[in-house]
C-alpha cells in the first residue's frame, strides 16, 4: 500500500496544526457556529444527536494493521471501546469529545492517516473495489491512480467549497464492485485497441434524494489526462451547480438540467485550456506511485490443499463459511476472505476495539499485514493461502468476525440512522436488527441465497437503499418512523434503482414485510435465479399484491 | 489599522475606493423552505435604476462595479485611461462579461471579488481563470466574507490583496497563507505539481 513520503507527513501534520487552531478558535467564540461547520466538516466532525461524530479517511479502503492496531486503541481511549464502518470505506467515531479530536487526529497522523474531507462540500474520499489487486476479473488495479487522485484533491484550492459534496469512485474489473454509475464522477479503467490504459468517464450519478445513474460523458480518455479532465468537470460544475438550493446542488441536477451532450460541450470547452497542463500525469509519477501496488511477495503454491480440501469435507461450519466469505484469488493457493461486520443482531458495519486488534493481528500474521473496508461494511484479507483459512476461521469465530452470511439477505447494507445521525428521520439499525433475527437460520438464509438489502434513514441514502435488491428507506410521516419498501434496485455493470411498490410500514412490520417478499420468490424463481433475477423476469406486481393482501386481511382480522 | 492584506503584508496605504450599487429592493426568495443563500451563476442582481443612481467619487482611484461599467463606459473610459478606475464582480456575475468589456485585462491596475459568504467556492474559479485563462497579472483582490481560513486557497488561485472582514483581525490572518508549505497539485501560485517540483 502507499507510504508516505515527508510531503505527505508535512501535509497531515500541518492539517493537524490547522485544524487544532481552528477548534480553538471555536471554543474560544472567535469562530461562529457557520463559519466553524465547513471547517470542522471537512475535517469529517459532525455534531450529532449525543455527540460528535468524527469520520476517518481510509482512501479506497485500504489499511495496515498497524493503522488498524492505532484506530483500535482511539476508539478504547477516546470512544467508547467501538467504531463503525460506513458505506464509504470509512471509519466513524460515535463518541468522541470536540476538544479531543486535534488529539486523535495528531494520532491518526503518527500511522499515515486523517479525516481531511471526509464531509463537507469538496471532494471526498476515493473509493474502489475492495478486491482491487487481487480479483480474478480486474483488468487493471486502480489504486495507483486512486492514490495518484487522493493527493490531488486533497486541499485542491480550486475546488475548497463546491455546490454539494462531491465523490469519485474508480474500477478496474469486468464486474463493477465500486458503483461507478452511481457517483458524481466514475471511472472505469479498460485496456483500449492500442492497449493503453484509459478510462470511460461516467457523469452525474448519485443517490440521496433524486437517485439518478450516471451518464457517459467520455467513453476513452487516456490516463495521463484524469486530474485535468476531473479539473473541467468540477470547474464547469464549480460554477454553474444549483447554489441556491441545497436539494438540487449536486452534480447530477446540472448534468440533467443541460443534458449530457451540452454539458459534455462545456467540458470539453473548458479542458481544451486544462489540457497538457503542469497536472497531466507523467509516466515517472504513475510508475512511483505503482510500485507500492505491486503484487504481494507470494509463494509459488498448487491450486490445491489437501488440509483445507478435507476441512471442507468434514466441517460443515467451515464449509459454510468458505461457500460465503471466501473469495477467488489472482494468485493459485490463494483466497481473499471477508470478515462479516454483520452478525445477526448487531448493528452493521460496527466493530470493537478488541475486534480491530484481531483483524489487525490476522491481516499481519495472514495476509501481508494489509486489510481492506468494503462498501457493503466489511473488512477483507485480501491475500490468505488455502492452508490457512482453517487457522483465520477459528479465530474469526472465536471473534464474532465469522458470520457466514457475505452477500445474503443478512449481510444488511446500514447507515448509522436516527439513533446517531441528526440527519435521519427514522431509527435503521434496530430494523436491520429485526430483520436479521427473522432470517437467524443459515440453512434457511443460504436457500434464499444472494440478496442485497439496503437501509437508509433517511433520503440522503448513505445505505445505498435504492440499488438494493430491496431497499428500505426510514421516512418521517407526521412526526412518526415510516418505512418505504423498494425492490429491484442493484449494483454492477447492469446498475438499476429499485421501484417502491406502495405505502410506507411502521418498524414492527418490517420482518414480516420482507418475509413476504422472500416467499413471492421462494414460489416464482426457476432453479438458477436469485431474487433480483425473479424481480427483473416477473415484475414487482406479484411481491406488491402478495405484501399488501396480507397486510389487508390482517387489517380484517 | 487597516485589514488589507497585499503580498503577504498588512497595508495601510491603500488608495483604491471601492464603489458601491445603491441599495436595491432586498428579495427574500426561498427554495425548499430555505431562504436562498447564494445567487445564482448570470442572475441578474441590480436594476437599471441602482446602475443610474450609482455615485461615483470625481477625482481618486476606483473600483466599480462591473455592471456599472459596462452600462457607463463612456463615461468612466477616461479614469481607465488613466490609470485610476478597476473593476469588481460578484462571484455569481459572469466572468466572460468582464473580459469581453475591456480591450486588455492588463489595462485594469486592479479587479476586485466580492464574495457574499465565504463559502461560496465561485471565487476561486473565478481567480484561477483571471490568472490562467485571462492572463491577468495585476492586483487580484478578495473582498466582503473574507476569512482567514479561506486564504490559503484563495492565494492558490491567484488572489495577492485580501480585505478581511472588518471584524477579524488581518494580522492573525495572515499567518495562515503559510499553512502548507508543500502543496500537492499544481494550481496558479505554484504552477507544478509536487512530482514536478520536488524529487520524490
Amino acid at each position: 500500500m502507499y507510504k508516505y513520503d515527508e510531503i505527505d507527513q508535512a501535509i497531515v501534520d500541518q492539517r493537524v496544526a490547522q485544524y487544532r487552531d481552528q477548534v480553538r478558535r471555536f471554543i474560544a467564540g472567535e469562530l461562529s457556529d457557520e463559519e466553524f461547520r465547513p471547517l470542522r466538516l471537512q475535517n469529517g466532525l459532525y455534531i450529532q444527536r449525543h455527540a460528535p461524530m468524527l469520520r476517518i479517511a481510509v482512501p479506497y479502503g485500504t489499511l495496515s494493521s498497524r493503522q488498524m492496531h492505532k484506530l483500535g486503541d482511539i476508539a478504547q481511549h477516546y470512544d467508547r471501546g467501538y467504531g463503525h464502518f460506513s458505506t464509504r470505506q470509512n471509519l466513524q467515531l460515535n463518541w468522541p469529545k470536540l476538544e479531543d479530536t486535534p488529539d486523535i487526529l495528531a494520532e491518526l497522523a503518527t500511522v499515515q492517516m486523517h479525516a481531511i474531507q471526509t464531509s463537507g462540500n469538496c471532494i471526498r474520499n476515493i473509493t474502489t473495489d475492495q478486491f482491487a489487486g487481487v480479483a480474478p476479473d480486474e483488468v487493471i488495479d486502480p489504486r495507483a491512480v486512486a492514490e495518484i487522485i487522493r493527493q490531488w484533491s486533497t486541499f485542491h484550492p480550486e475546488f475548497a467549497l463546491l455546490p454539494r459534496k462531491f465523490k469519485i469512485a474508480v474500477s478496474g474489473t469486468k464486474q463493477d464492485r465500486a458503483i461507478v454509475q452511481a457517483h458524481d464522477i466514475g471511472l472505469e479503467f479498460y485496456y483500449d485497441d492500442q492497449q493503453k490504459m484509459a478510462i470511460k468517464v461516467w457523469v452525474g450519478g448519485g443517490l440521496g434524494r433524486t437517485p439518478i445513474l450516471g451518464s457517459v460523458v467520455r467513453e476513452h480518455l487516456e490516463w495521463q489526462h484524469i486530474l485535468t479532465y476531473c479539473e473541467a468537470v468540477i470547474r464547469v460544475y464549480n460554477l454553474h451547480g444549483r447554489r441556491d438550493n441545497s436539494f438540487k446542488a449536486r452534480i447530477k441536477i446540472l448534468v440533467k438540467a443541460l443534458g449530457i451532450d451540452e454539458f459534455r460541450r462545456q467540458v470539453d470547452e473548458e479542458w481544451q485550456h486544462l489540457k497538457d497542463g503542469p497536472n497531466t500525469i507523467t509516466e515517472a509519477e504513475l510508475a512511483r506511485v505503482s510500485q507500492y501496488f505491486t503484487a504481494m511477495p507470494y509463494e509459488n503454491l498448487p491450486a490445491h490443499d489437501a488440509g483445507f480440501d478435507s476441512a471442507i469435507a468434514s466441517n460443515p461450519a467451515f464449509a459454510a463459511w468458505v461457500k460465503r466469505c471466501v473469495h477467488a484469488h489472482k494468485q493459485p493457493g490463494y483466497r481473499a476472505v471477508s470478515l462479516s461486520l454483520k452478525p445477526h443482531g448487531k448493528a452493521p458495519g460496527d466493530i470493537t476495539s478488541e475486534q480491530m486488534h484481531v483483524v489487525a493481528d490476522l491481516a499481519e500474521k495472514y495476509s501481508f499485514g494489509e486489510l481492506r473496508a468494503s462498501h457493503e461494511q466489511n473488512l477483507i484479507l485480501t491475500d490468505v493461502k488455502l492452508s490457512d483459512l482453517y487457522s483465520v476461521w477459528e479465530i474469526a469465530r472465536a471473534n464474532g468476525l465469522a458470520t457466514p452470511n457475505i452477500g445474503l439477505l443478512t449481510d444488511i447494507i446500514c447507515c448509522p440512522g436516527g439513533d446517531f445521525c441528526s440527519l435521519a428521520n427514522a431509527k435503521s439499525i434496530p430494523i436491520a436488527e429485526a430483520i436479521q433475527m427473522q432470517f437467524d437460520n443459515l440453512d434457511y438464509l443460504h436457500d434464499i441465497g444472494e440478496l442485497e438489502l439496503n437501509i437508509s434513514g433517511c433520503m440522503n441514502a448513505c445505505g445505498h437503499h435504492h440499488v438494493g435488491h430491496i431497499g428500505i428507506l426510514g421516512v418521517d410521516k407526521d412526526g412518526s418512523e415510516w418505512y418505504q419498501v423498494t425492490i429491484g434496485g442493484k449494483q454492477g455493470n447492469d446498475a438499476s434503482l429499485g421501484t417502491v411498490i406502495g405505502r410506507a410500514f411502521a418498524a414492527e412490520e418490517m420482518p414480516g414485510v420482507v418475509q413476504r417478499l422472500i416467499e413471492v420468490y421462494l414460489r416464482e424463481r426457476t432453479d438458477e435465479e436469485r431474487f433480483i433475477d425473479t424481480v427483473r423476469r416477473i415484475g414487482i406486481t406479484p411481491f406488491k399484491e402478495h405484501v399488501y393482501a396480507k397486510q389487508e386481511e390482517a387489517a380484517h382480522v | 489599522m487597516s485589514n488589507l492584506i497585499r503580498n503577504n503584508a498588512i497595508v495601510n496605504d491603500d488608495e483604491w475606493i471601492t464603489v458601491t450599487l445603491p441599495a436595491g429592493e432586498e428579495v427574500v426568495r426561498k427554495q425548499a423552505g430555505k431562504v436562498v443563500m447564494f445567487k445564482l451563476t448570470g442572475e441578474q442582481s441590480c436594476t437599471p435604476e441602482q446602475i443610474a443612481a450609482t455615485v461615483i467619487p470625481a477625482s481618486g482611484k476606483i473600483i466599480v462595479p462591473l455592471s456599472v461599467w459596462l452600462v457607463r463606459k463612456d463615461e468612466l473610459a477616461p479614469r481607465l485611461a488613466k490609470g485610476e478606475l478597476g473593476i469588481w464582480l460578484a462571484t455569481h456575475e459572469v466572468l466572460e462579461n468582464l473580459i469581453d468589456a475591456v480591450d486588455d485585462i492588463n489595462q485594469l491596475p486592479i479587479i476586485a471579488v466580492f464574495v457574499e459568504r465565504f463559502a461560496d467556492g465561485r471565487i476561486f474559479s473565478i481567480g484561477t481563470l483571471l490568472r490562467t485563462r485571462y492572463g491577468y497579472k495585476n492586483e487580484l483582490r478578495a473582498f466582503g466574507d473574507v476569512l482567514r481560513d479561506q486564504l490559503f486557497f484563495l492565494k492558490r488561485c491567484g488572489y495577492d490583496s485580501y480585505l478581511i472582514r472588518a471584524d477579524r483581525s488581518a494580522e492573525e490572518a495572515l499567518a495562515s497563507l503559510q499553512d502548507f508549505s508543500q502543496p500537492y497539485q499544481g494550481a496558479v501560485d505554484e504552477t507544478q505539481p509536487v512530482w514536478r517540483r520536488v524529487q520524490r
